[in-house]
């Protein structure tokens, strides 16, 4: 599809809206429709949108795989580590209030990192199962 | 400080404590390391499932309200008397066979495979202990899929030694979703019905619903998803394959803890859930439980007898020793019932000391375990045979060892129920299982091994904790003390629940 210029140019106009509406998803994900799951698979269709009208290989050298990895982790860590930290404040896991001691802000915050955690990791994970399927062909052969 | 820190969250912490290593594991690829951060994260959840026992043997009961939501609204983890039984079981074999499994995949999974491999382990473990804990049916429904999905990721690792292991994890994937999809179709009916999640507020509000049809067809639903996870007949056929393809390491895991876990909510959903509709509950135990049970034992057992392939012949045993399990849960008396979770506990001591050492024959061979490799095998790796031995006369129920309390207590509540048809099939069953056994045994002790075959070495990281296990067939067949008083205890807890007096 590289050398078709309409998907080009298409792909390259949509890329930043795409991403830009998947993370209006994600901070307005603790008061209205929407979150981490939703805005996560949004953002990663830019990628995949990308890498489908680019080729695979330019769209790994935008997130490699070890990058990839890592994203994942640190979202799962991070929606755990609120958790911990709780924890460690004397509330039980998961007790957002805990976090800053006022009902407010510990919400407010707690939600929104936990929500972040989860874009970050769906994000990443989606990406990594688009390139799992889509490179098998090639990942094999070598 | 941070002891109270962690002793007030001891629930939780052993739920994400494994779950919040295994992402860290998959970061790394040096076998050492994945390992390391393995054995810290079971072995740190067998010491808070000890602790958590020893709070709740004498009938205490911690209820644990994630992000402080009260239930029933907020998701809510119940440990008692019976659960907090059931997790040391796990997670204590869970760490034992994590001990083993350093040098038992060292030749079964790529070096670069072994950060993802532990971590897949570790979501095995810590989404079995949520399984166990939560009193929540839809995020136990979660936690299914989560122990599941990794047990699927850990058989299909087995591919590097045989490619049927991908085949064999395909049809757990396939036929688990079904069972988990039945269960939550089930939940979807009961949550109409009742409008709620929680499961004890599910059992107090069961009353005003029934006579509807649409809480029977819940019942059935999330009875018989429960029943695939636990590999019942007649929809057990996933496990033998998955079992006997997976890596040695991940076989004596999932033998050990994933089916006793499953299991476990078996009874929850039968004793705790459904306790508002007794004479339903009744009539599926003797009905249907029962009879897949009495099924499942001859069918494992009878299938065993004609395998050649020493895993899957295994494997083939679980599912009769999974039937005296649930016999013990169907005949629905507080003995049986406590049998029923001896029995969890001594099987996971018998099941992951064969797999492992299985897992021990296949390391040192290089090559798949059947009756052809094994000839004389008792002479050639002598400590991990004898091991084998032990864990082999404990399965056959021998006196001294862990399988004849097992066996002792489940006659005895049967002989409590008189129903002596059953007592018969039971008894006639032990008595096949030591012709599967025999015939092992046989080929491994008393043939000469042919001339002129390499000499083998037996490595003190495999045999140490297969003697561990075998060594805790004997003990707990000599000194069952603790093991039946947390099992009558148990009984009673789900008891006392389902007779209206828990709340």
């Amino acid at each position: 599809m590289k050398q078709n210029p309409v998907f080009r140019v298409v792909a390259k106009i949509l890329f930043a809206p795409i991403i830009m509406f998947g993370l209006y998803v994600q901070f307005h994900g603790d008061y209205s429709p929407g979150g981490g799951f939703q805005a996560g698979v949004i953002i990663a269709a830019a990628f995949i949108l990308h890498a489908i009208v680019f080729g695979l290989q330019a769209g790994r050298e935008i997130v490699s795989a070890r990058v990839n990895l890592w994203m994942m982790v640190f979202g799962v860590s991070l929606y755990g580590g609120v958790g911990v930290v709780s924890m460690a404040k004397g509330g039980l896991f998961l007790d957002y209030t805990a976090l800053t001691g006022s009902v407010a802000t510990g919400q407010h915050i707690g939600i929104l990192l936990v929500e972040l955690g989860v874009g970050l990791t769906v994000t990443s994970v989606m990406l990594a199962v688009f390139h799992a399927f889509a490179g098998f062909v090639e990942d094999n052969a070598k | 400080m941070m002891g109270s820190v962690i002793f007030t969250n001891l629930p939780a912490l052993l739920v994400v404590v494994p779950l919040l290593l295994a992402p860290i594991s998959a970061l790394f690829t040096f076998a050492g390391l994945g390992w390391a951060i393995a054995i810290v994260g079971t072995g740190a959840s067998f010491i808070f499932a000890l602790l958590l026992q020893s709070v709740t043997e004498n009938g205490a009961r911690i209820s644990y309200h994630l992000g402080n939501w009260e239930p029933p609204w907020g998701i809510e983890f119940v440990v008692d008397s019976a659960s907090s039984l059931t997790l040391v079981v796990m997670s204590g074999l869970g760490f034992l066979a994590t001990l083993a499994a350093r040098q038992l995949v060292k030749n079964e999974i790529a070096e670069k495979d072994i950060g993802k491999f532990y971590a897949a382990w570790l979501l095995v473990s810590g989404g079995l202990f949520g399984l166990v804990m939560t009193a929540d049916a839809f995020n136990l429904f979660v936690f299914l899929e989560i122990s599941a999905l990794a047990s699927v990721i850990l058989i299909g690792m087995g591919a590097g030694t045989d490619r049927r292991a991908l085949i064999a994890g395909y049809h757990y994937l396939v036929i688990g979703a079904v069972g988990a999809t039945f269960y939550v179709i089930g939940v979807g009916f009961i949550y109409a019905m009742t409008g709620s999640l929680n499961m004890v507020d599910i059992a107090n509000r069961i009353p005003d619903a029934s006579g509807s049809a649409a809480i029977y067809v819940g019942f059935g639903f999330m009875v018989a998803g429960i029943l695939v996870k636990a590999a019942i007949f007649p929809v057990h056929i996933w496990l033998p394959a998955a079992y006997s393809y997976a890596p040695s390491a991940v076989s004596t895991l999932l033998a050990s803890i994933a089916t006793k876990a499953a299991l476990y909510v078996l009874a929850r959903i039968l004793f705790t859930v459904f306790s508002g509709m007794p004479e339903v509950v009744t009539i599926a135990l003797s009905n249907v439980i029962v009879p897949l049970a009495v099924g499942g034992v001859f069918v494992g057992t009878i299938m065993a007898i004609y395998e050649a392939d020493v895993k899957k012949l295994f494997a083939h045993s679980s599912v009769a020793q999974i039937g005296y399990i649930a016999l013990g849960l169907g005949l629905g008396t507080p003995a049986s019932v406590s049998a029923a979770f001896i029995h969890i506990g001594n099987h996971a001591l018998i099941k992951g000391g064969i797999f492992m050492a299985i897992g021990g024959f296949v390391a040192a061979l290089g090559a798949r375990a059947s009756l052809d490799s094994l000839i004389g095998i008792g002479r050639r790796l002598p400590l991990t045979a004898t091991a084998f031995v032990i864990c082999g006369l404990s399965l056959a129920g021998l006196p001294l060892t862990a399988g004849f309390i097992s066996k002792l207590y489940l006659v005895r509540a049967i002989l409590e129920t008189e129903s002596y048809v059953i007592l018969s099939l039971v008894l006639i069953s032990s008595a096949l299982s030591v012709v599967y056994l025999w015939k092992i045994m046989e080929v491994m002790w008393m043939q000469p091994a042919p001339a002129r075959l390499p000499k083998l070495v037996e490595n003190p990281a495999i045999y140490l904790p297969i003697w561990i296990v075998a060594l805790g067939n004997i003990w707990f067949g000599i000194d069952a003390n603790w093991l039946v008083s947390a099992s009558q205890m148990a009984a009673q807890i789900l008891f006392d629940l389902s007779s209206g007096g828990g709340a």
